[in-house]
């Protein structure tokens, strides 16, 4: 058992590759999906050991073949790390199981196998950028999971999943060579790649080329916000997730934009915060500004969209908009408000499109002209999504009031007055998208293309119902959420400059 | 078909030279330029050579997709598991030094193997990419 134990960063990692090239190897679809549901199921386990470690005795630093960082690759897992980990792997975990009747029903059979290794893959990545130390290395799982998800979107149910995919592709290139030439400037200033070691070199170096740092910093920010898909830098988002299989929208959205805002946190508060005094520089205030512009303008866009994926798409823009907002704070409850909404918004958005998911599976259309009476037609599939409905409103009693009252208390510590009442403001336009879709889902007489929709079968519903009774939960219980994100936003301002 | 033979003939006689010229480039990587990747692409360039000249159905005899499609995988798990090798003789991830009886022969066969792993995974691809092209008129 102690053998396995100190190579958990690296078997995180490890247990997806395999899973992979397994499903690669296995070529059809129900191996596939068994290597993918055991992989899925495996992965908590290593994530939760690793958090539970972290927040016992502090982080855990893994050399890749016993090079010494910082020439060798660290993996150094502390508790902003460990937090993300979980979540990405609970989000895989909970909803694989929905996979297998969605995929088969929504791709033909010769490509299933290589959803399922497309996916892995797509893990794989996710979990390498928050696992790794090293700022190259987090590049090379960036482009394993964005190639993949590329593919992932491709794979979807009509042509123009084949047009979003490339779109989503040149953005997410773009984002990805901005990251690259950022890192590429810090090791110039620095020699260095190691995430620890670029912290502790930069501060000298910022006496004689801070307009170098500077400019690392932009890009940076800009190619990670291309990915997190912050305003106005959210233009592949909406028609990715509209056109890519139902599930691989459900497990992007919870999980791909949250490890780029890891990555965003992570590059703000652990490398140039440490060595540069981030309040003297505007990017916190021009993240404030952008993301406020997101809660406003897509969630205005979101009460337009006549398509429920969609529009649940644009409220996703408008979602992340909150967590970089809290991230602009750079105060404690801010910092804590927005790293939990990156949890609760990921458990609400997985749930509200694994139900897109169920209704397409019944009903084959997700345009909410064509939806009118589902709710009576699918009363739990509609129940859950009712409840993470309220969840995006910020209900008291769920989880997406916990993450408002943090953000609003960030906004009053930082004196914004007016930023509260934005903040709160804001939750009126989420109240009319949403109320629209309730409205016809609940209170219209059924109409001919539902008439035959019922629930779906247990596999489906389960994932779904279990996600959205998280939200009313960690409504009420929040160590897990907000007590982990207090103490990891403790620990990231404690190491400002 | 008569007026290709010098095409024919000389395709033949050229084809084992660029399989032995790739395994060349291959093992040379240790000194010189080279390695798997351009080993891989050299490999690849003999079934596309083959299916020029002989046309897909004799490409297929020799890689049929299935072999193609797989070796990609293979590749890979060849490299990943060189460095869970490492991993299972009691060290870390990729640490090629327990491999052989010194740290230095270790290091040698490790990578060695990695690159017989990239000669693999990049000759599936290069092939593969090219089947998807040329079967889209068929």
């Amino acid at each position: 058992m102690n053998a396995v134990w100190a190579h958990l960063p690296i078997l995180i990692v490890l247990v997806p590759l395999f899973g992979a090239l397994l499903a690669g190897f296995a070529r059809r679809a129900d191996p596939a999906f068994a290597i993918a549901l055991v992989v899925s199921w495996v992965i908590p386990f290593c994530a939760g050991a690793m958090l539970w470690q972290v927040l016992a005795s502090g982080p855990i630093s893994y050399h890749l073949g016993s090079w010494a960082p910082p020439w060798g690759i660290e993996y150094r897992v502390d508790a902003l790390n460990a937090f993300v980990l979980m979540l990405v792997s609970m989000i895989g975990a909970v909803t694989m199981p929905f996979a297998r009747r969605s995929v088969g029903f929504e791709i033909e059979e010769g490509q299933r196998p290589w959803f399922y290794c497309m996916y892995l893959l797509c893990l794989t990545g996710l979990l390498g950028i928050a696992v790794t130390g090293d700022a190259f290395n987090a590049f090379v799982f960036l482009e394993i999971s964005s190639l993949s998800t590329y593919v992932l979107i491709a794979l979807g149910r009509d042509r123009r999943a084949l047009l979003a995919a490339f779109q989503y592709l040149i953005m997410g290139t773009i984002g990805a060579t901005f990251y690259v030439v950022g890192v590429g400037l810090l090791y110039l200033m620095t020699g260095s790649l190691n995430m620890v070691d670029i912290a502790a070199r930069l501060g000298p170096a910022w006496a004689d080329n801070s307009r170098t740092i500077i400019a690392a910093l932009a890009f940076v920010t800009v190619g990670v916000s291309l990915k997190l898909a912050l305003f106005p830098l959210h233009v592949w988002l909406p028609n990715a997730y509209s056109y890519a299989p139902s599930w691989a929208t459900a497990f992007l959205s919870a999980t791909a934009t949250k490890v780029a805002i890891y990555l965003l946190v992570r590059f703000l508060f652990s490398i140039f915060g440490v060595a540069i005094d981030l309040r003297a520089l505007p990017v916190a205030a021009i993240i404030i500004g952008l993301s406020l512009a997101a809660m406003y303008i897509a969630s205005l866009i979101a009460v337009f969209q006549s398509s429920l994926s969609r529009m649940l798409a644009y409220s996703s823009v408008a979602q992340i908009g909150y967590i970089t907002l809290g991230i602009g704070f750079v105060n404690l409850a801010g910092l804590t408000g927005g790293l939990v909404h990156i949890v609760n918004h990921a458990l609400m958005k997985a749930a509200l499109f694994l139900a897109v998911g169920a209704v397409f599976f019944r009903a084959r259309t997700v345009q909410l002209d064509d939806l009118a009476g589902i709710g009576r037609k699918m009363p739990i599939t509609m129940t859950a999504f009712t409840v993470a409905c309220f969840g995006l409103i910020g209900t008291p009693g769920t989880s997406g009031f916990i993450s408002k009252w943090y953000l609003a208390l960030g906004a009053i510590e930082r004196g914004w007055w007016l930023v509260v009442f934005l903040i709160v403001g804001s939750s009126l336009i989420a109240l009319i998208y949403v109320g629209r879709v309730l409205e016809i889902a609940w209170l219209r007489e059924p109409s001919a293309a539902v008439a035959e929709a019922r629930d779906p079968p247990l596999s489906m519903l389960a994932p779904l119902v279990l996600l959205a009774a998280a939200t009313i939960y960690f409504g009420f219980d929040t160590e897990w959420t907000a007590g982990i994100a207090s103490t990891t936003a403790k620990g990231l301002l404690g190491g400002l400059r | 078909m008569s007026l290709d033979l010098i095409l024919r003939v000389g395709t033949k006689l050229v084809l084992p030279f660029i399989l032995l010229f790739a395994l060349y480039v291959q093992f040379h990587g240790d000194y010189g330029p080279g390695g798997g990747f351009q080993a891989g692409v050299i490999v690849a360039s003999v079934i596309i050579l083959l299916s020029i000249t002989f046309g897909l159905d004799a490409a297929h005899r020799i890689a049929p997709q299935p072999l193609v499609e797989r070796m990609i995988p293979l590749g890979v798990l060849i490299y990943a598991g060189t460095g869970v090798a490492g991993l299972i003789l009691g060290k870390n991830y990729l640490d090629y030094s327990v491999l052989s009886h010194d740290a230095v022969h270790g290091h040698e066969l490790g990578v060695f193997l990695v690159e017989a792993g990239v000669l693999v995974t990049v000759a599936g691809t290069m092939t593969a990419l090219f089947y998807a092209f040329a079967e889209r008129g068929r």
